[in-house]
């Protein structure tokens, strides 16, 4: 005696983006806090000692903030003109920053005046570092040149103008402090060294440079601009790793996270990509306009992007202590030995067995399938809470009912409300769930005919719908065989074409 | 059909089980059933066919046990023979030749030395009216006997042996017809006649289909067209008979019958329901459904411990009388095949449609459903005109691990559904496992699929009615980072919007053939470029077929009027006949092509090699009509077929499947040899359920008799009976008190049981022992009586370690380790 084999719920494959394990990690916090600052957010940097400040230059103003506070831990308002390129000093004490006015200053993070100020650039200094041993500091500016200050006795020690358009991306090594790169709009790329005396390699991005980023073993450059994100081996004398283009705008920032390295990249087309090691876009932040400036904490705990409006939007990482809290609080179930209890003893040799069957595990509607009450299991089918939660449950029920050859008994005699529910969920499923056509006949009754009326209109569209495909395909496939004759051509996917609902309204 | 030349068509696999109602023995050990032309013995707790009574020339119409002896059985066949065996042992008693095809046969104990049967009226053959006689079996001691002695008892009966039966102890017979109930009682010589309207009020249809008397009181149970059951009472008077309805079956009653206390009658139909209803209480009945197809016998035993319902898809169930079911006896099923034959791989079975939704996996060695895979996986409703999922196409991967299935419903009306299933084979579950569904994979019907037979990838290709063939390929997706691959379309090809039909790879996988009407293309597979075509008017390809092997660069075509063979690297037409070939199929293991060919009714078979255009083989009318299916089952152990005209029979067989359903195959002289030889070998005792370790057990056990019967001569050298059992024996049969004390007789005892090497043969000399012990490489069958020297041959090994005698002492020693686990079993046997 076979058993009853249950009705075959057919669950369509979600389409989409698919769960990984990075999307699980870079989903993973809170919403964004929203903090408005003058004007366009330029640079965003974190202290990279705890607790993590980080410095936000915005229009005129330096200000720094707290990884938990809303309000500005500390601001700098010495600057007549915009302010460019606040960063922080190796050990978080110092701060430097350039300015339209062509000035670059350094403030201490405990004060409020600037302890120097490095005079020399003609025009605007849109990005300032200090090098890796903290005396100096690295300026580039609208001026084609890039210059080396000496923090104790403020006077410049280097200047170097290679470039031939404002240098607006600089980074310094952290390994070595003689080495540091530039950016520039001349399209290129250029590695310093300062006992040289001058450049010692350039790498062509070929389009106008808005930010370098150096990896931390320092093997691997990041440029980007345009809509194009480069990676550079330094090891292999500048030679290009991957061109990566997500964006559909320009690239203007990009940061790494601690855990892992991933590479992410803020853009004007309002996207922050989370790139995995193989230059895979994993992750994707959506934010209200175009991103400047993009800033990942230490420890990945947050988030700091920058945009055109003034916005400062950060994101915090979730507690994972919130988490552990709520598996706490779960009711706990009986313990393992409960449910093993006396299943795991052994037949002595003269016991006589009694062989337990196990009894088999049905849902309502197949219940009721199986003692062919095929109007009832059609109402458990159609129960709100299955309607509304597992439609496929639904929709599954009425095929069944439909190969048994018993839809038209399932459906004699119902009275108003159920047939009107029974068209309501015709109504929202038709198109995405229903393929399978469906003999119904029914009484009349004005609520029933409107409901009925709507069916058909939106079969009518669906039938256009389908039709408008079939031709949009048609023109695909000649547009493909003209392009590839002899070569590899994948079909494109033929959407399902539904067989039309048939209705009979009596 | 056997012919000179030493081959012959036989059949195999499966006759139908299910034919007439089968009969359980009075032990409720055995049960018999009419299986073609044989009648076959199945141990009901096993499972397992005991023994096969063979001997009726025709068709087996009936088997009923002998209501004087309950271990003997009546068997009646269309040879008109009636024939009386002892099913214990397998041996046929008596033949009773009455002349005219028999249909049913009925026996009472009232009636001792009468059987009845169903023949026909009248003398002339084919006629559509039945009667039933009485024939006397006279009591002669020949064997064969002619019984000639017949008196008509009912006139104008059904065939169906369902639809009569004997009342009480045989005091009446009842018979149904139509619409009419007829009643004979054997005392009275009177016959009754209750006939019933043609139409009830509610337009039932009031037709009789089976009737069943109760075993102790006079009441008879009838089914009917519409599902109705009646029970008839006071029938043996004219005008106040009574009668009262049951129903419950909805379609016809197939079958009824009453347990043999008559608590119970058990009634069955379409439904695959089997019914009991109380006897004493009218409307309480219990139900074991979902038994499989529809139930057309049900039999219970002589002391009602066991119930049988006899499927339509030639099945048994023998279900204990609590309602639960204790065993399933599974034939070949042969319903509609819609699938090729195909053999599994792995478990070489034949594999094709089984129940609905099935397929069924037949093992043709052992003529037993190995088992059933549900593709389908839906509830099959058991009801007529119902349009359900079918399997309608099937293939194998070459190594057997993947298996691709097509399902459709809704063929006759316009709205199709179907859906291709791929399936795993899981070695851990050692089952077939659904791994993807693609549902509505073409937009019309699948015509035809093949996988790919290169090892790298895993490759399928369907063609179907919608002009298009798609490319499935096997991957992993690297975005989803799934465990499992899964299956997705690779590639769309058509060709100048044609129904491709068939399609087939070349061997080593790298050319793809695909047939649209009447041209055949060819695209590589790699590129899914199009190499070229070949045509060759008129008429659309019917077959197509790559060489195998060495004419891997051969491709067949068949159309309604040729064969083509295309040579490839020229592209060009290398010959072709003008033949009908309704069928072609290669061999896979060798060049061999079998090409069918229908004829004037019958059909011709031709083996060729593409290479060739002389055929090796060719025999005019292997069978009547047309030949279905066929395929090449790969044999266990090649053949060494001198012949060179069978040589194509050396690798593999060819089974294949015929109008009427039969499954036939050809065999060898020298094949008919050996199955013979194998038969006597399994000759076994009957008392003992055939099981492996019986066979094991038994086989040795019956030589040591037969050992012991045969030779006074070789008593000398013969192992006397282990010493342990004669201690032992004394040690039982002493009174206690005058035994010793347990401890001074436990060394004894145990030294007793010990097989001693330092017996009774320790004075012989060695070179005996090594003349004794060659003897025993001739006659291997006799190691088991030779244990005892062994031992001693082990030692003398031990000890002479010459590099000449070392091989035959390593020999010895392997022949010691292999007989050391039988000897204890001697050992037990015989103590």
């Amino acid at each position: 005696m076979a058993s009853f084999k249950p009705v075959k719920v057919q669950t369509i494959p979600k389409l989409g983006e698919r769960v990984t394990e990075d999307t699980l990690y870079w989903k993973n916090y809170k919403a964004p806090v929203q903090i408005k600052e003058f004007a366009a957010v330029t640079k965003i940097e974190f202290s990279p000692l705890p607790p993590h400040n980080y410095v936000v230059t915005a229009s005129t103003r330096i200000q720094v903030y707290g990884p938990h506070s809303l309000e500005p831990v500390r601001t700098f308002t010495r600057f007549h003109d915009a302010a460019y390129g606040g960063s922080f000093r190796g050990d978080g004490k110092l701060l430097v920053a350039g300015s339209e006015e062509g000035l670059i200053r350094l403030f201490d993070t405990g004060g409020r005046v600037a302890l120097r100020q490095f005079t020399g650039h003609s025009k605007a200094v849109h990005v300032t570092s200090f090098l890796s041993d903290g005396y100096r500091v690295l300026s580039g500016s609208d001026d084609l040149s890039s210059r080396v200050w000496d923090v104790a006795s403020g006077t410049e020690l280097n200047s170097y103008t290679e470039h031939t358009d404002y240098i607006r991306a600089a980074a310094a090594s952290k390994l070595n402090p003689d080495l540091y790169v530039t950016g520039s709009y001349d399209h290129t790329v250029k590695l310093f060294d300062v006992r040289v005396g001058g450049s010692v390699m350039t790498m062509q991005h070929g389009h106008p440079v808005e930010s370098v980023l150096l990896y931390p073993s320092e093997a691997l450059l990041v440029s980007t601009g345009g809509r194009y994100v480069k990676v550079w081996d330094l090891l292999k004398g500048g030679q290009q790793l991957v061109s990566l283009k997500n964006h559909h705008k320009t690239v203007t920032c990009a940061c790494l996270s601690t855990t892992d390295n991933k590479l992410l990249t803020g853009s004007l087309d309002r996207h922050v990509k989370v790139y995995n090691s193989s230059y895979k876009v994993v992750h994707n932040f959506d934010y209200a306009t175009s991103i400047l400036s993009l800033a990942v904490a230490p420890d990945d705990k947050v988030i700091a992007v920058g945009m055109t409006n003034g916005v400062l939007s950060v994101r915090h990482r979730k507690h994972t202590e919130e988490k552990q809290e709520v598996l706490g609080k779960r009711r706990r179930n009986p313990a393992y030995r409960v449910f093993i209890k006396g299943k795991n003893y052994v037949p002595k040799q003269d016991d006589f067995l009694v062989s337990k069957t196990v009894k088999q595990h049905l849902q309502k509607h197949d219940r009721q399938l199986k003692c062919f009450q095929v109007s009832k299991a059609l109402d458990t089918a159609l129960e709100i809470w299955r309607r509304f939660h597992k439609p496929e449950v639904t929709v599954a029920v009425m095929t069944e009912l439909n190969r048994r050859g018993t839809l038209k008994n399932a459906l004699a005699g119902r009275d108003e409300q159920s047939l009107t529910t029974l068209l309501n969920f015709l109504i929202k499923y038709v198109l995405t769930l229903l393929n399978v056509a469906l003999m119904i006949r029914l009484g009349d009754s004005p609520v029933i005919e409107r409901l009925l009326q709507r069916l058909m209109e939106l079969l009518g569209r669906e039938a256009e719908l389908q039709q408008e495909l079939l031709q949009v395909l048609g023109i695909l496939d000649t547009l493909f065989a003209s392009l590839t004759p002899r070569k590899e051509v994948t079909g494109p996917a033929v959407p399902p074409i539904m067989q039309g609902s048939q209705l009979q309204a009596a | 059909m056997v012919e000179e030349s030493g081959i012959r068509v036989v059949r195999c696999g499966g006759n139908k089980i299910s034919f007439r109602a089968p009969i359980i023995s009075k032990d409720s050990r055995f049960l018999l059933c009419a299986s073609g032309d044989l009648v076959k013995v199945f141990s009901t707790s096993t499972e397992e066919c005991v023994h096969v009574l063979e001997g009726h020339t025709g068709q087996v119409t009936g088997v009923i046990l002998n209501p004087t002896n309950h271990l003997q059985v009546y068997s009646c066949s269309a040879d008109g023979t009636i024939r009386l065996w002892d099913f214990i042992d397998g041996i046929l008693i008596k033949i009773f030749v009455c002349g005219w095809p028999i249909f049913s046969i009925y026996v009472s104990e009232k009636h001792v030395g009468i059987a009845f049967i169903t023949i026909h009226m009248e003398s002339k053959k084919h006629g559509e009216n039945f009667q039933l006689v009485a024939l006397h079996l006279p009591k002669v001691p020949e064997q064969e006997v002619e019984a000639r002695e017949m008196s008509a008892v009912l006139c104008n009966i059904s065939s169906n042996p369902g639809s009569t039966a004997m009342g009480r102890g045989g005091e009446y017979v009842a018979s149904v017809m139509g619409r009419q109930l007829t009643v004979y009682f054997f005392k009275k010589l009177k016959t009754y006649r209750f006939s019933l309207k043609a139409t009830d009020k509610k337009g039932a249809k009031n037709a009789f289909t089976c009737v069943a008397c109760h075993p102790k009181d006079d009441c008879i149970a009838t089914g009917h067209e519409d599902g109705k059951i009646r029970l008839w009472r006071n029938f043996n008077q004219k005008k106040e008979y009574t009668y009262s309805t049951q129903h419950w079956h909805h379609d016809a009653v197939g079958t009824l019958c009453f347990t043999t206390e008559g608590m119970h009658l058990l009634s069955g139909g379409v439904e695959s329901v089997l019914v009991q209803w109380h006897c004493e209480e009218v409307n309480k009945k219990d139900f074991l459904p979902r038994l499989g197809g529809a139930i057309s016998h049900i039999c219970v035993s002589p002391d009602g411990q066991m119930y049988s319902t006899s499927h339509l898809d030639n099945k048994i169930n023998i279900i204990h009388c609590s309602l639960k079911l204790s065993a399933v006896i599974q034939g070949l099923v042969k319903g509609n095949i819609w699938t090729d034959l195909m053999i599994d791989p792995r478990t070489r079975a034949l594999v094709m449609n089984g129940r609905p939704g099935h397929l069924q996996f037949y093992s043709l060695q052992q003529d037993k459903q190995l088992y059933s895979l549900d593709i389908v996986q839906q509830e099959y409703i058991n009801q007529e005109g119902l349009d359900q999922f079918e399997v309608m196409r099937a293939a194998f991967s070459v190594g057997g691990t993947w298996l691709a299935t097509v399902e459709e419903r809704g063929r006759c009306t316009s709205d199709l559904e179907s859906s291709l299933k791929l399936w795993v084979y899981n070695e851990k579950a050692q089952s077939f496992e659904l791994n993807t569904t693609i549902t509505a994979a073409h937009q019309d019907r699948i015509m035809h699929m093949c996988f790919s037979p290169s090892t790298e990838t895993t490759m399928l290709v369907t063609t179907a009615w919608d002009n298009q063939f798609k490319v499935w390929l096997l991957g992993l997706d690297s975005d989803t980072q799934k465990e499992h691959a899964s299956w997705s379309c690779d590639y769309v090809g058509s060709y100048h919007g044609l129904q491709p039909t068939n399609c087939c790879f070349s061997s080593d996988g790298s050319l793809l053939a695909v047939s649209f009407k009447e041209v055949v293309t060819i695209w590589s597979s790699d590129t899914w470029e199009l190499l070229t075509t070949l045509c060759q008017p008129p008429g659309p390809i019917r077959e197509l077929c790559f060489g195998r092997l060495s004419c891997s660069k051969y491709l067949l075509g068949t159309t309604a009027k040729n064969l083509f063979c295309w040579n490839l690297l020229t592209c060009s037409l290398e010959w072709s006949t003008p033949m009908d070939v309704c069928l072609l199929r290669s061999d896979p293991l060798s060049e061999n092509v079998v090409a069918f060919s229908l004829h004037s009714g019958n059909t011709d078979l031709f083996v060729f090699r593409p290479s060739e255009p002389r055929p090796l083989f060719t025999q005019k009318a292997v069978c009547g009509g047309k030949v279905q299916r066929c395929v090449f089952s790969p044999r266990e152990e090649p053949l060494d077929s001198c012949d060179e005209r069978f040589q194509w029979l050396n690798r593999s067989r060819l089974y294949f499947l015929t109008e009427l359903m039969e499954l036939l195959t050809f065999s060898t002289k020298a094949e008919d040899e050996r199955i013979l030889n194998s038969r006597k070998q399994l000759l076994v005792d009957d008392s003992v359920a055939v099981t492996p370790f019986y066979l094991l057990l038994g086989k040795h056990r019956q030589q040591q008799e037969e050992k012991q019967n045969s030779g006074v001569s070789q008593a000398a050298d013969r192992v006397q009976p282990p010493q342990a059992s004669v201690a032992i024996k004394e040690l039982l049969h002493t009174p206690a008190h005058v035994l010793p004390a347990a401890s001074f007789l436990c060394s004894m005892f145990v030294n007793s049981l010990l097989i001693s090497n330092t017996g009774s043969r320790e004075g012989k000399e060695p070179a005996e022992q090594v003349e004794e012990s060659e003897k025993e490489e001739d006659d291997s069958e006799e190691e088991m009586e030779t244990h005892d020297y062994e031992q001693e041959v082990r030692t003398q090994g031990s000890v002479e370690e010459a590099p000449p005698l070392l091989s035959k002492a390593e020999e010895k020693e392997l022949r010691r380790v292999r007989k050391t686990d039988f000897s204890w079993v001697t050992n037990l046997a015989s103590s």
